[in-house]
């Protein structure tokens, strides 16, 4: 084992960039307030100082120029890091971030790519409001070209984006202000990588396999532990990316456990879950003691009021719901 | 008939506006060979243009096809006034530009044919025209897209030779767009951002008067003076006339020269007239034929071929057998776009990744340089070719 030290998700986020970018002088950061301000959430820290202005730039709140712009400069070979406040203020940037980055390289027949990685915070849970509480990954994981990573975990947060930043496609990385602020231990070392594709078991389980990723998996490891009372062993899986999506993963675990419930805290409706659902269905059909049951956020706009939105949200009793359901007659 | 006029005197003319300056007769004439090389550019990008119309009439070519038939000067007088290492990036009436910036037909016309002799292997098509021998990076299809792109081009190059090789800023990047992007929301923010960050870009409307069937007059403000749209992000601005190709050479010379001095950004207002239609299902009934004479009588080829002959630079036999040249050269280019095999169907999963995972199998390009686990040299593979 290799030594670890405890750090905050924002931080373990802020140490991977910085990492890379001591590395690899053609990484920069750029965004609205991530240099002089330290980033509206505090993920950049640090870093102008550390890099100066020349490689921590702050912009205007012009997501579609500057995410433009940082598409032009890694087709040029720069590998950028752009941050969105938050990922919903993407949608106006939706132009360059799904019709160019994804698409350079095919429509250029492999001349010109984009090693680009955009970041922010996604989902709701902070009573932010319908406008600000996206969960892009239900829109942006229709697109092809496009890799996506929604880390669970401090240690995954700083692997995974240090991957991001190595690697040579767009790769949409999704972080929760909800957790931006919780602790874990990261491995220490600036060459640890959390490989794409690759889900992790964080729990072990007999009955009812539970497939997730970024923050409700720890809504699946309460409801894990709260099934196990009554007698109900689910086994956790956290996929940490969802292009590339490790459904291998999910169905060696699903022949051993006969029933699958997604949690996916994005709309139901043509959604990451709803994916995972029929490619296990194809795979898993004579496995599959029941039909794959999902949680997903209700199908309304999000809600302001607090208790509306812990509904609106897939929660832990609502898994537990689900698991019971999927499981009644085994 | 009244004399057709770019100058915002004429009833006829479409763009209104303030006076061109005009530069040329005050400047030296280029070398006869530079003369020469730039009749032959232009008379190929329109031979290419008319035969393009052909194969879509033949269904040979298959979308959108937007020629380029009466800007050819534009292309022609920017691109000379660029070294080869300087970014280009463009819209989608982008066939003139690729041939200009030295795109050989037979790659641009089997593009256009959706074949894998194509220049983008026929993923791309007529909108899409990339070549990153030739810094073009691409032809974009989305009105406006391409302004931030021609920002963040500008961004890496600067970035490349200030930040990274601690040296001065040696390139501009020119981007292309058309009258009707003024008007997207994505060219407003490049301008600011370009402006903010001293960005070496020089931004050339073509302003041929029309996006599609709608006037400049009808949608854009202040159409009589596109400078104040840059004025505004304290940008310079230029008004160039683009049927006179030594007017867009020697226009362009001096903007290139100072945004590369300055590494400030620039913007061009070039004057210039389409005479097809905006693409090829366009009957044009949003303007008149009286109107479409009149610029015909300053066409930028016969304006230039003029000018050669009375210079003595050329002869007419010297004109036809040039002529004849061109001609056999696309004929050449539509019979190997024609033999072009069609893609193989496993190219579908073929470049939309780098590196290949599950069902998609990667990319055979090289990469744009150093691999990303191999620490970054930053040699250009060619002298003068920064980062490519
Ligand atoms: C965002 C967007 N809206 C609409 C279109 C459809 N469209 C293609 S070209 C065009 C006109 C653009 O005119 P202009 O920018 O003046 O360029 P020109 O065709 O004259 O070269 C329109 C409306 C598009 N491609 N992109
Ligand atoms: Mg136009």
């Amino acid at each position: 084992m290799s030594a670890t030290q405890e750090l905050e998700f924002r931080d373990a986020i802020r140490d991977a960039m910085s990492e890379e970018m001591r590395r690899d002088k053609r990484v920069m950061l750029i965004g609205e307030e991530v240099a002089e301000y330290n980033g509206a959430y505090k993920v950049s820290r640090g870093m102008l100082d550390e890099f100066g202005p020349r490689r921590v730039i702050d912009t205007p709140i012009s997501e579609s120029g500057f995410a433009g712009m940082a598409i032009g400069a890694a087709m040029l070979g720069l590998r950028p890091v752009v941050e969105f406040m938050s990922w919903s203020f993407s949608l106006v940037a939706a132009d360059p971030i799904l019709n160019n980055a994804p698409k350079m390289l095919f429509m250029s027949g492999g001349q010109f790519g984009c090693p680009i990685v955009f970041r922010g915070n996604d989902g709701a849970g902070g009573q932010l409001g319908s406008t600000h509480s996206w969960s892009v990954e239900g829109l942006f994981s229709n697109v092809p070209g496009i890799k996506i990573v929604i880390p669970s975990t401090p240690a995954d947060a700083k692997g995974l984006m240090k991957t991001a930043i190595r690697d040579d496609d767009p790769v949409f990385f999704l972080e929760s202000e909800r957790m931006l602020g919780m602790k874990g231990d990261v491995p220490v070392g600036e060459d640890v990588l959390v490989k794409f594709g690759q889900a992790l078991i964080r729990r072990e389980g007999a009955d009812c396999t539970l497939a997730s990723w970024g923050r409700p998996v720890h809504f699946c490891m309460e409801a894990a532990q709260e099934l196990a009372k009554e007698g109900i062993s689910c086994e956790v899986i956290d996929l940490r990316t969802i292009r590339p999506l490790d459904i291998g993963c999910i169905e060696r675990s699903v022949r051993k456990t006969s029933n699958l419930v997604i949690v996916d805290q994005s709309w139901s409706f043509g959604s990451p879950g709803s994916e995972v659902a029929a490619q296990i269905h194809q795979r898993c059909f004579d496995d599959l003691d029941n039909h794959v049951h999902r949680v997903h956020a209700e199908d309304v706009p999000a809600p302001y009021a607090y208790n509306l939105e812990q509904e609106y949200l897939p929660n832990t009793r609502k898994i537990c719901e689900a698991v019971r359901s999927a499981t009644y007659n085994s | 008939m009244p004399t057709p006029t770019t100058d915002g005197n004429s009833a006829h003319d479409v763009h209104g506006g303030l006076p061109i300056t005009r530069r040329a007769a005050n400047r030296p004439v280029p070398s006869a060979d530079l003369l020469r090389a730039w009749y032959r550019d232009l008379i190929l990008i329109r031979e290419f243009e008319i035969r393009c119309m052909q194969a879509y009439q033949d269904k040979k070519i298959g979308g959108f096809c937007h020629v380029y038939i009466g800007q050819e000067a534009v292309a022609v007088g920017c691109v000379a006034a660029l070294k080869p290492q300087d970014p280009l990036v463009t819209a989608y009436r982008n066939h003139g530009h690729a041939l200009a910036r030295g795109m050989k037909a037979r790659a641009c016309m089997a593009e256009m044919f959706g074949r894998v002799d194509g220049c983008a292997k026929g993923k791309g098509g007529s909108m899409h025209m990339f070549d990153r021998e030739h810094n073009l990076f691409g032809g974009h299809g989305i009105v406006g897209a391409q302004t931030p792109l021609g920002a963040g081009l500008a961004f890496a190059t600067k970035y490349e030779d200030e930040v990274i090789n601690n040296g001065k800023s040696s390139r501009v990047t020119l981007c292309f767009l058309g009258d009707g992007a003024l008007n997207q929301g994505a060219f407003h923010e490049a301008l600011n951002l370009a402006g903010l960050m001293n960005l070496p870009v020089i931004f050339v409307v073509e302003n041929n008067g029309y996006s599609m069937g709608t006037s400049i007059h009808r949608g854009t403000t202040q159409s009589h003076d596109l400078s104040s749209k840059a004025l505004g992000y304290g940008i310079d601005a230029t008004v160039i006339d683009g049927m006179n190709l030594l007017e867009v050479y020697h226009g362009m010379k001096d903007v290139v020269e100072k945004c590369r001095r300055e590494s400030r950004p620039a913007f061009v207002d070039m004057r210039c007239y389409r005479y097809k239609g905006h693409s090829m299902s366009d009957p044009r009934k949003y303007r008149s034929r009286d109107e479409e004479a009149i610029w015909e009588q300053g066409d930028p080829i016969g304006t230039f071929e003029k000018f050669i002959l009375d210079q003595g630079t050329i002869t007419q036999d010297q004109i036809k057998s040039l002529q004849k040249e061109v001609k056999l050269e696309v004929r050449e280019a539509v019979e190997f776009a024609d033999n072009s095999p069609v893609p193989p169907l496993s190219d579908l999963y073929h470049d939309v990744y780098r590196e290949p995972w599950g069902k998609y199998s990667g990319t055979s390009e090289p990469r744009m340089y150093g691999g990303a686990l191999n620490p970054p040299t930053f040699r250009a593979t060619r002298e003068g070719d920064g980062l490519i």
